[in-house]
């Protein structure tokens, strides 16, 4: 704990200089160029939406984008906190990414609001005070995947995701709550496009159902090529693979499957429902999982602000735990190591007019807290 | 050759002057963007004694300039979780030393360049570009793939490493360890291109019926280049690891070989000072391009094109002329 | 594991490989002809998957989106080979490789600026969906099957272009000696832009056929492209031939890798190790095989000694 106290020690002139500024100050880091920008964007019109609704004249956003690269990430957070002297931080899309900045910021001072990234370690041993996941540990969805699996009476899964470390947390994630066999365990290569290979496998087991995390184009691919392969085995995922931004990519090769989410966008509340119609009048498309991760951080950060003055770290800190907002999925609250508690859904894809969509079909976990709370120590 | 010293000389006093005006003007972000900036030049002097004295097109510096970056990491996550590199079958602690840290990127990369450099060097040309994309390509899926150091994510080192006497987190101190290694690193490929050795490898390049007429065998020479060279980018890549305090994959990826290169064809391929010129253009693209536009990519690739078709020879091409043949 | 799937394997094998050797042809043309290295020719591929997602979502028809990408990537190659590719054919590789890396850098933003940050759609026609029963009870999905059988037929014109055409000629007198054909009134320039169109047009085709099983979108042709380098490599620059068996030899070694590797240290290892260890290897096998042939060979299996 003396390297804490040192970067403290080197960074307050930095502090003492952001606590005579008026209001806060939000630096928000995304993917908005390159491959994966979708998501980001997505992130970022969620939260400015918030802001723009809030019409507040205390809170300044910062958006850069640090084009899904590590290195470019970490150059953006110096420059936040060293040049822009931001009090919070947000916006980062992917675990990596965010092991890479998120450590080093809260580190130095800042509060750091995780809109989507939840690895494991940043729940568990490296949990932070001043670390607010506002979207899910990263194994809570495929925890629910799993046990919505073995609700269904499902007793041989096939699984595969990615040969990365969000891969490996998937698979972990499905198998804690997963209460049948394996039918075969496969990590394919990060980016890989053809899946023809896997699904010869699938189709060579004797499973009788699928489960797969493979984010992005590759899930694309995966699902078109597995619904024109003849395997017909029930599949099973986390919603990054059926969001609003790719279904209509995938078309109706995703038509029926499962898939396990925080939100929907027919969660029957009032915020929600005012956040899909708004959503979509400004930006004249229907929201994502992204977007809805987005206005909730937004949401949460702002009524922190109403509770507390953000140069009063532990009044401040202590606003975001009690986290009164109105958040899209209903209830909302924060487990002791600053992850959401939650309800994780259900979700089939289903067809409205031309649109391919979600709706809640199940309930897979009930107040569902991730599995590393309990070696968080603050 | 008189106006290359010259630019040669007010690069350095750019380089110089930027950060010290960002000090006094309490803009630490500056200083950062001239200490990456100063760290990607180094890894582009060292593709440039390959490249522009040997000749040797290598698209696989990223094997190096990762192998840097994951010696910084790896040693610094053993020491700060306390735990040894290796029990058996003597012990190796982490360490948080940079200097330590340093010799240990700079020999395991020339240790990896020999192997890689007696293999790839059976062949030329194209081939040659492509087999050192290949080897850094398999570096790039190993460590994505092995889960000690943290796979695709990466390693994070809370906080810099130790350098005798300085507070390697303050930026200017951790720019002037940077900058001196700049410094270094160029005057030692001055010395060796100039050596006889240098003198050897650049006839050698120019005509090698001659070198080898004159019985000197051209593969031990390039292997000597190609060796020095991983050596001086995975010294970069230990430093761009702490400058960072994060070391990742994409440290190892085919993009990150393709932006070495670009320093190196930006600044002029063969100067020695090309590079920190390329280096520098290209950061100074990267950060003002970038509030452009969301597309700015475009932007930076018309620059690239208008550089090659337009200014040939790089930046020192348009304006220290063409190269003199006299040394 | 059953013959079986070890057949199916194999013709997925046989299935990349083809749609690669679509990829590696026109960069081995165009590197053996023109003698240039060509890194935006992923981005071609890109443009003919773009092209045939929006020709398929305005007309509805398949037939039309692969005419579409054809024409649209030939187009493309024709604007970049007469503003920007010419001038590279007399500089060295390294001003190629920058600046076909800027052009990647173009059109992959460009692309993004026009058709947005979101994957498109694009999906085969329901007479290629579903699967055909081959002899020995193989279940093999129709589309593949096609894609097989168009790279085939795509392979034997290259060849019977090459061997018996007026145009064939003058492209294998241009890769033995460039100026001579120029001497023999043959118009150069007019030659290059066609051949450059030529590889363009066949990696947009290759780009739409694989869009419609994978995803169309931003980026997706750099992976392609550096497993075509890979194969052109492996079989030899400029050889149409090397060209096809490296292409097949890399689409068989990365999907029967896939299968067998983390088989074979299931062998002597605890299952989960045992599949991380054998995906990693696999994941790094075509590289491998590269360096491997081009230990033995230095300018690849039908390299023809410059």
């Amino acid at each position: 704990m003396k390297l804490k106290q040192l970067i403290l020690a080197a960074s307050m002139g930095l502090a003492a200089a952001a606590a005579q500024a008026e209001g806060v100050k939000v630096g928000m880091i995304t993917t908005l160029s390159g491959g994966g920008a979708g998501l980001g964007i997505d992130v970022r019109d969620g939260f400015m939406l918030a802001v723009k609704q809030a019409g507040r004249s205390d809170l300044e956003v910062v958006i850069e984008d640090d084009q899904r690269k590590p290195d470019i990430a970490v150059q953006l957070a110096d420059k936040m906190i060293q040049s822009e002297k931001v009090d919070v931080l947000t916006g980062i899309i992917w675990s990596n990414l965010a092991m890479a900045v998120v450590p080093a910021a809260t580190a130095q001072g800042k509060f750091y609001l995780s809109p989507n990234a939840g690895p494991s370690p940043l729940a568990g041993k490296g949990c932070h005070p001043n670390y607010f996941n506002v979207a899910w540990q990263n194994d809570n969805l495929h925890e629910a995947a799993g046990g919505y699996a073995s609700d269904a009476g499902h007793k041989k899964a096939f699984i595969l995701a990615p040969n990365y470390p969000a891969g490996k947390d998937a698979l972990t994630g499905f198998k804690r709550f997963f209460k049948g066999e394996l039918a075969g365990e496969v990590y394919t290569k990060l980016g890989q496009t053809d899946y023809a290979a896997e699904i010869a496998q699938i189709r060579a087991s004797d499973a009788d159902s699928v489960f797969f995390f493979l984010p992005g184009g590759m899930g694309i691919s995966f699902l078109k090529q597995y619904a024109d392969s003849g395997v017909d085995l029930p599949v099973v995922g986390p919603a990054f693979s059926f969001d609003q931004g790719i279904l209509q990519a995938v078309g109706a090769a995703a038509l029926g499957v499962k898939n396990t989410s925080q939100w929907s966008k027919d969660l029957g509340n009032a915020a929600n429902e005012a956040f899909v119609a708004s959503f979509q009048s400004e930006y004249g498309r229907l929201p994502s999982l992204y977007a809805s991760q987005g206005f909730d951080t937004a949401n949460l950060l702002m009524s922190a602000m109403d509770a507390a003055d953000v140069n009063d770290q532990d009044a401040f800190r202590a606003a975001l735990e009690a986290a009164k907002f109105d958040s899209v999925r209903g209830d909302f609250k924060f487990g002791p190591n600053h992850h959401p508690i939650q309800t994780i859904y259900v979700r089939e894809v289903i067809q409205e007019g031309d649109v391919f969509t979600n709706k809640i079909v199940a309930v897979g976990l009930k107040d569902h807290a991730d599995a590393y709370a309990a070696d968080c120590k603050m | 050759m008189k106006r290359e010293t010259y630019l040669n000389a007010a690069l350095l006093l750019i380089l110089l002057v930027i950060p010290l005006w960002a000090q006094s003007a309490d803009e630490p972000f500056i200083i950062t963007l001239t200490t990456r900036a100063v760290i990607f030049a180094i890894a582009g002097v060292g593709l440039n004694f390959a490249l522009g004295f040997g000749g040797l097109v290598s698209f696989g510096h990223a094997a190096f300039f990762g192998i840097g970056g994951y010696a910084m990491g790896i040693l610094a996550y053993h020491a700060q979780t306390y735990t040894p590199l290796m029990e058996f079958p003597f012990v190796i602690e982490g360490t948080k030393s940079m200097p330590v840290i340093w010799l240990t990127a700079i020999i395991t990369s020339a240790l990896v360049a020999v192997g890689l450099g007696a293999l790839s060097l059976r062949t030329s040309g194209v081939y040659f570009i492509m087999i050192t994309l290949a080897f850094a390509q398999m570096f790039f899926f190993f460590t994505i793939s092995w889960p000690t150091y943290g796979g695709e994510d990466g390693l994070s080192i809370y906080i810099r490493n130790d350098f005798p006497g300085l507070n390697t987190m303050d930026p200017i101190q951790f720019y002037a360890i940077c900058y001196v290694i700049l410094l270094l690193v160029l005057f030692f490929v001055y010395r060796a291109a100039h050596s006889p050795f240098g003198l050897a490898l650049s006839a050698a390049r120019q005509n090698e019926d001659r070198i080898q007429a004159v019985g000197q065998g051209p593969y031990r020479l390039y292997l000597t280049a190609y060796v020095i060279s991983g050596a001086i980018t995975g010294l970069a890549g230990a430093l761009f690891a702490d400058l960072n305090r994060f070391v990742s994959p994409t440290m190892f990826s085919w993009q990150t070989s393709g932006e070495i290169m670009i320093f190196v064809i930006l600044g002029g391929v063969g100067r020695v000072f090309g590079p920190v010129a390329g280096a520098a253009l290209f950061i100074l693209l990267e950060h003002q391009l970038g509030g452009l536009s969301e597309f700015w990519h475009i932007y930076l690739g018309a620059i690239l094109l208008g550089v090659v078709l337009f200014a040939r020879g790089g930046l020192f091409g348009l304006f220290a002329g063409r190269e003199v043949a006299h040394d | 594991m059953s013959t079986l799937l070890l057949i199916e394997q194999t013709l997925n094998g046989l299935q990349f490989g083809v749609m690669l050797f679509l990829m590696a042809a026109g960069l081995t043309l165009i590197f053996g002809v023109m003698g240039l290295i060509n890194l935006a020719h992923g981005s071609l591929y890109m443009v003919g998957a773009f092209a045939a997602a929006a020709v398929a979502a305005a007309t509805g028809s398949f037939i039309l989106a692969l005419i579409g990408s054809l024409i649209a990537a030939a187009l493309a190659g024709v604007i970049v080979e007469m503003t920007v590719i010419r001038r590279l054919y007399d500089r060295d590789h390294l001003d190629q490789v920058l600046a076909t890396f800027a052009l990647i850098l173009i059109f992959s933003e460009g692309t993004r600026w026009v058709f947005g940050s979101f994957p498109l759609f694009l999906d085969k026609p329901a007479w290629l969906s579903g699967t055909v029963m081959l002899p020995f009870g193989i279940e093999y999905s129709l589309y593949r099957l096609t894609i097989i059988g168009i790279g085939l037929v795509v392979a034997a014109g290259l060849f019977w272009m090459i061997a018996r055409t007026r145009i064939g000629i003058q492209i294998r007198a241009g890769e033995n000696d460039r100026e001579m054909i120029g001497a023999l009134g043959v118009n150069i320039s007019r030659l290059y832009t066609l051949v450059f169109a030529l590889g363009a047009a066949l990696a947009g085709f290759a780009g739409a056929l694989i869009g419609a099983i994978q995803s169309v979108q931003v980026g997706m042709g750099e992976p392609v492209l550096i497993l075509a380098f890979v194969v052109i490599v492996i079989g030899g620059i400029g050889s149409i031939k090397g060209a096809l068996v490296g292409a097949i030899l890399v689409g068989l070694t990365d999907t029967l890798g896939r299968l067998l590797l983390p088989q074979v240290f299931g062998l002597f290892m605890e299952p989960s190790a045992a599949t991380s260890v054998g995906s990693s290897l696999s994941s790094m096998s075509i590289y491998i095989l590269m360096a491997g042939v081009l230990l033995f060979k230095p300018s690849g299996l039908f390299g023809g000694g410059h």
